[in-house]
């Protein structure tokens, strides 16, 4: 232990523990900017530094470790006038015209201007110039980024994807895409990890919420909503909600009053993945002798764009079942469709996603089957937090309400999609029930869980046959698993991946939360969910048996071949 | 009011001056990789705050220059500003009326001419082609890219063998580097932007010298070389380049074979640096370690590569060759008389003083001719062996290629310096010897090339008479043999890639002095280093040579101004009448303060983000 005293606070804390740390065990606060912790500890926005008595300089917080004896001022005249003054700076280089940013009310920078007081500076104005491909799903304003390096450390150290790094240089140093690419020659996976941890809105998703508003005037469109699993986890955390306020059935309320003609459930279309993605997995078990393992799942688009850009030879052990988000569209605008007997090109289809590569997966044209455009447009949390915002919705005092049907109801299997290890659960559930035709303990298959390490392998037997599974999360991690199973040093049956840290529940399009990794938090909620339903087998759900009874057939038939699944080889990006 | 007056500076003035020397010690420690552009335009700010207004185009156009450079900088430019940028400076060069504008005007054109492409990324591009790929200066000017705040700090922990394990995994020669390396990483030391750079070769040298015996591997640890691959890998040429290589490639599991032409190991730390700088015992002992990192077999005076072993033979009983044979034959003065008795290259000298064989000189006149690090060796050995010692250079002291400590050391030891004084002709005597040296003298000229050219000046020659003459006017390389067999040669040196793998010829690498014409050791263990690395791939394999220890913390900075401790020699009297070592290393609290004036580039500043330590390479 080292003795320390931090503003006349006398303290005991652990040998290497940094300044920051040990003032918060003081109950001290230090702000500080460009800090994420393990990932980015390079001192750069000299915000958290403090005086150190002894010392001429001051030190940053953050990435200085405690000395026996040490005599530490957070606050003293030097410290006030340095934090003051940076934060000034780096307002002169920052868009800070807040009432027209999406960040602002959570935004660090904002934040700690606003605590410090700033109200003028005597600096000059000095923009960058921001240029930029509005079209893509993500986008990048150099007029706001305040050089953290966050988002650069992110996509290396996280992600392994190097999408980012530092850009020109003295003064005008800036982030820009690595090796003077553009964002589209990036092999930028639209993962969104770098939005979720920028500290002000340098980087968000392209906002698609005035298409969603001109399709609500529209009189000739339905308007459909359906919401993915981890949207029920997160949705009301800025709003001022508990999470258990902030029920899926509040939400459908809320998008009801929104003007939404019909809301339903993504986790339905989630079991719909199943009954396909096991089927399949079943059939190349009974040909395994001409089949390659693994087998892929399909459904995160984050991973199915990296494998097509880093490990092309591995595209063709993809599932070719579509994702939840694209049979939702695909099964609305064919049969329900028929169901309300409409023309498909009436439904517009607004698909409620934790992510920001949805946005750039309903954009695949290939993907489409239903004649028309199978999902209308993508909104992340924080766009649908956007929405209800904008709507001035009372949400303390409204209602539950129930999801519409057929496509509002869904299992447990459905929901736990949301979360690292849950497609394959859901998808060991139903496959063992395909193979034996007995249910299994619906617990049974929980070992695939797991928040550590580089991936998770577990081994379940189904009668008599020994499946080898793998669960990664993380790009980072899913490098080294592809790695591994290119080189033959590991054999698997069937590989989940999904592409942000803990799956969808961290996925780059939740609700952003300074300092708070939510991942595991948000999981534990779908997981709750799916102990708590009554229906734990995507093959039991009620509607999924009437869509297979009155319009797909069977499983991996004519009907769901042509409208569920894809040829993962015959599209590239 | 006084008629006359003594200029006294007043504190404003005395103030600016500090602030002169300031910026002239940024300038030193400015970090490679800069935006040109924007030191264009930062340049002219200064070059504008010169000019003293009187002249339309210094006073108007610098400044407005510096605007269209900045314009291209904010994504306001188009090619036309370029040309606009290019036809002003032009302009101001012809008509500015004092150097103030003109050289300004200068610097501009260079650039617009000399990265032209970068203004034109920025037009068109909004980018820079530059950047700072390695954000440490010492380490991205260090040739091997040795892991310097690594092992400074190091030694500051008084942890002096893991310092020359750090070093070892860049640089296999710690012992020799600390010696004789020419420390090109001390170059742009940031700390030069408060006093001075770290005497940087002065930490290795202490670190040493205080390590006792570092063995490669540390058995404790468990720590040996790969699996063997049974992969077989020729180096030619028992060099600093070869070893190095040969050490590598032995650590990754390859057997080597080193074919050395001579009786020992060592090509130019035995044959071109005398003892006195270099002991013979560090040398063999350092040798000796690296020769345990795994299956090295060492054949001593056996050439290969030419008629007696030749290249395809090698390459056909190996899996891959490295051409390492240095730059070993000596240039000549090309004029009358050379051929006399009497009249030796200095690689002959050093030659036989590196076998040991040391001529009779004493009391003889001895004239050098020469003025890089070799012309100083030839003179201190020769000073050493009691021979009476003149060395003739034909441009100034000042344009002298060899370390200015080593002129220094050299005058002091009792060798006299004729500056601009270029040999005419050898007069023989009537047994066919050397008598004297006639030199005409030169006077300083304009500049060429960057350097100044002399020329003859017009007084008669003057007649040295000596019994020896020395000529060190440079190496040359024996490519010929290499040439027929294929290899592309290019102006006598032997061509090959950044990777250094020779093109067209697969598993065959050269580097070294034979490619890169006579340099530095530190480049010639930089080569070995890069082409074991190519080797490695080439064989198919990616064996990662990793760091064996890790670097203490750094302390909070604090950058008190504290001066540089320097090395010294042993006292000339003493050193001059042996061939021992003359520089002394530093004191214990010598080394400690000056380990603590490292800055820790590796943690402060970008270090800290990007490319401060590579864990592997």
């Amino acid at each position: 232990m080292v003795n320390v005293t931090i503003n006349d606070k006398a303290l005991q804390v652990p040998e290497g523990t940094t300044i920051l740390d040990a003032a918060r065990q003081g109950h001290i606060d230090i702000p500080h900017l460009c800090y994420l912790k393990g990932i980015n500890e390079i001192g750069a926005c000299r915000v958290c530094v403090v005086e150190i008595d002894g010392l001429e300089k001051l030190v940053p917080s953050c990435n200085n470790m405690v000395e026996e004896g040490m005599v530490i001022h957070t606050n003293s005249p030097k410290v006030r006038q340095a934090r003051r003054i940076n934060i000034e700076l780096l307002l002169s280089q920052h868009n800070a015209r807040c009432a027209e940013c999406v960040r602002s009310g959570n935004c660090e920078l904002q934040t700690i201007a606003n605590d410090l007081g700033v109200l003028d500076f005597p600096y000059h104005e000095d923009l960058p110039p921001f240029r930029w491909d509005m079209n893509f799903p993500l986008i990048r304003d150099a007029q706001k980024c305040i050089k953290c390096m966050r988002c650069i450390q992110i996509c290396d150290k996280v992600q392994g994807m190097h999408v980012w790094d530092i850009s020109r240089t003295g003064s005008r140093t800036t982030v820009d895409c690595a090796g003077n690419k553009t964002i589209r020659e990036a092999d930028c996976t639209v993962c969104g990890q770098c939005i979720t941890h920028c500290p002000v809105g340098a980087l968000r998703e392209r906002d698609d919420t005035a298409k969603v508003m001109r399709a609500l005037a529209d009189r000739d469109k339905i308007v459909v909503a359906s919401i993915a699993p981890a949207v029920r986890t997160s949705w009301g955390e800025l709003l001022g909600l508990t999470h258990e306020e902030a029920t899926a059935k509040k939400l459908a309320a809320a998008l009801r009053q929104i003007g939404f003609n019909y809301v339903f459930d993504t986790d339905f279309s989630a079991d719909l993945t199943i009954m396909e993605e096991g089927s399949e997995f079943i059939e190349k078990l009974k040909h395994a002798d001409k089949e390659k393992f693994p087998m892929f799942t399909s459904c995160c688009p984050g991973w199915v764009r990296f494998v097509k850009m880093e490990f092309p030879e591995l595209v063709p052990l993809l599932s070719s079942a579509k994702s939840p988000q694209q049979m939702f569209g695909a099964i609305l605008k064919s049969w329900y469709a028929e169901i309300l007997n409409v023309d498909p090109s009436r439904l517009y289809f607004v698909s409620f996603m934790p992510c920001t590569a949805k946005k750039y997966e309903a954009g695949v044209s290939v993907m489409n089957s239903s004649g028309t455009q199978d999902v209308d447009v993508v909104l992340t949390v924080r766009e649908l937090d956007r929405l209800i915002r904008s709507e001035h919705i009372d949400l303390k005092s409204l209602e539950e309400e129930e999801f519409d049907q057929p496509l509002g109801t869904a299992t447990g299997a459905g929901h736990i999609f949301g979360t690292t290890g849950g497609v394959m659960e859901a998808a060991l559930r139903s496959a063992y029930f395909l193979v034996t035709g007995r249910n299994p303990d619906p617990d049974a298959f929980q070992d695939v869980r797991s928040y550590k390490g580089k991936w998770k392998e577990s081994r379940f037997e189904i009668a008599g046959k020994t499946l080898n599974i793998a669960v990664a999360h993380g790009l980072g991690n899913i490098r080294k698993l592809c790695e591994a199973i290119r080189s033959g040093e590991v054999h698997y049956d069937f590989v989940e991946m999904m592409a942000c840290p803990t799956g969808c529940a961290g996925g780059g399009g939740q609700p952003i939360q300074e300092g708070r990794e939510m991942g595991e938090e948000r999981g534990r909620i779908l997981l709750d969910i799916d102990k708590k339903s009554d229906l734990r087998f995507s093959h039991e759900n009620p509607s999924i048996t009437a869509c297979y009874k009155d319009y797909l057939g069977a499983p991996l038939g004519e009907r769901s071949h042509h409208l569920l699944h894809t040829d993962q080889t015959r599209w590239e990006l | 009011m006084s008629r006359l007056s003594i200029i006294t500076n007043n504190q404003a003035e005395a103030t600016v001056e500090s602030l002169y020397k300031d910026l002239e010690r940024r300038i030193i420690a400015s970090p490679p990789g800069l935006c040109p552009l924007d030191l264009a335009s930062s340049f002219l700010k200064l070059c504008a705050a010169q000019t003293c207004g009187k002249c339309v185009p210094c006073r108007v156009g610098l400044p407005q220059m510096a605007r269209l450079i900045e314009d291209i900088l904010d994504g306001k430019g188009t090619l036309e500003t370029i040309d606009v940028i290019e036809r002003t400076a032009e302009s101001i060069y012809y008509s500015a009326d004092c150097a103030i504008g003109l050289e300004a005007a200068n610097m501009v054109l260079k650039g617009v001419r000399g990265f032209r492409d970068d203004y034109i990324e920025h037009v068109t591009k909004g980018r820079c082609t530059f950047g700072l790929s390695q954000p440490v200066p010492c380490v991205s000017l260090c040739p091997a890219h040795v892991d310097i705040p690594g092992y400074i700090a190091l030694v500051g922990a008084e942890r002096y063998a893991d310092a020359v394990r750090l070093i070892r995994k860049d640089n296999p020669f710690p012992v020799v580097c600390a010696m004789v390396c020419e420390h090109p990483c001390e170059r742009r030391c940031r700390r030069n932007m408060i006093d001075d750079s770290v005497n940087i070769r002065g930490m290795k040298l202490y670190a040493v010298e205080h390590a006792g015996e570092v063995p490669v591997f540390r058995e404790e640890k468990g720590e040996k070389p790969a699996p063997r691959t049974g992969k077989r890998v020729a180096v030619i040429g028992g060099g600093p380049s070869g070893i190095t290589a040969a050490y590598y490639l032995a650590l990754m599991g390859h057997s080597v074979e080193i074919f050395e032409q001579r009786k020992h190991l060592g090509g130019m730390l035995r044959y071109g640096i005398p003892a006195y700088r270099l002991p013979r015992e560090a040398l063999d002992a350092e040798i000796k370690t690296l020769l345990t990192a795994g299956d090295i077999k060492v054949h001593l005076e056996t050439p290969a590569g030419g008629d007696s072993y030749p290249l395809a033979k090698l390459r056909n009983d190996f899996d891959a060759v490295y051409i390492a044979i240095g730059a070993h034959t000596d240039k000549s003065l090309r004029i009358e008389g050379e051929q006399a008795e009497g009249v030796v290259s200095a690689v002959e000298i050093l030659r036989s003083i590196g076998d040991d064989e040391y001529p009779d000189l004493a009391g003889k006149n001895v004239i050098v001719v020469g003025g890089g690090n070799v012309a100083m060796d030839c003179a201190r050995s020769a000073l050493r062996l009691k021979a009476h010692v003149t060395l003739a250079y034909r441009r100034r002291k000042a344009d002298m290629t060899a370390l200015p400590e080593e002129v220094e050391a050299t005058e002091m030891e009792g060798c006299e310096i004729l500056e601009l004084a270029t040999p005419l002709t050898v007069e023989v005597n009537e047994a066919g010897r050397a008598q004297a040296l006639w030199i005409q003298q030169q006077m300083i000229g304009n500049i060429k090339g960057g350097r100044p050219a002399p020329v003859p000046a017009s007084v008669e020659p003057r007649r040295l008479p000596c019994d020896m003459i020395i000529v060190a006017v440079g190496q040359g390389i024996e490519s010929r043999n290499f040439e027929k067999q294929g290899v592309a040669v290019q102006a006598g040196t032997i061509e090959s890639m950044d990777s250094q793998e020779v093109a067209g010829m697969p598993g065959i690498f050269a580097g070294g002095d034979c490619v890169s014409g006579p340099a530095t050791v530190i480049r010639a263990i930089a080569a070995g280093k890069v082409a074991a690395a190519n080797i490695d791939e080439y064989l198919g394999f990616h064996h990662p040579i990793e760091m064996p220890v890790s670097v203490p913390d750094p302390v909070p900075y604090d950058g008190t101004p504290c001066g540089r401790v320097n090395m010294r020699e042993r006292p000339v009297e003493e050193r001059v009448n042996d061939f021992k070592k003359c520089e002394c290393g530093m004191s214990h609290e010598e080394a400690m303060q000056e380990s603590h004036r490292c800055l820790r580039c590796d943690h402060y500043g970008l270090g800290v983000f990007k490319g401060g330590r590579e864990l592997k390479w």
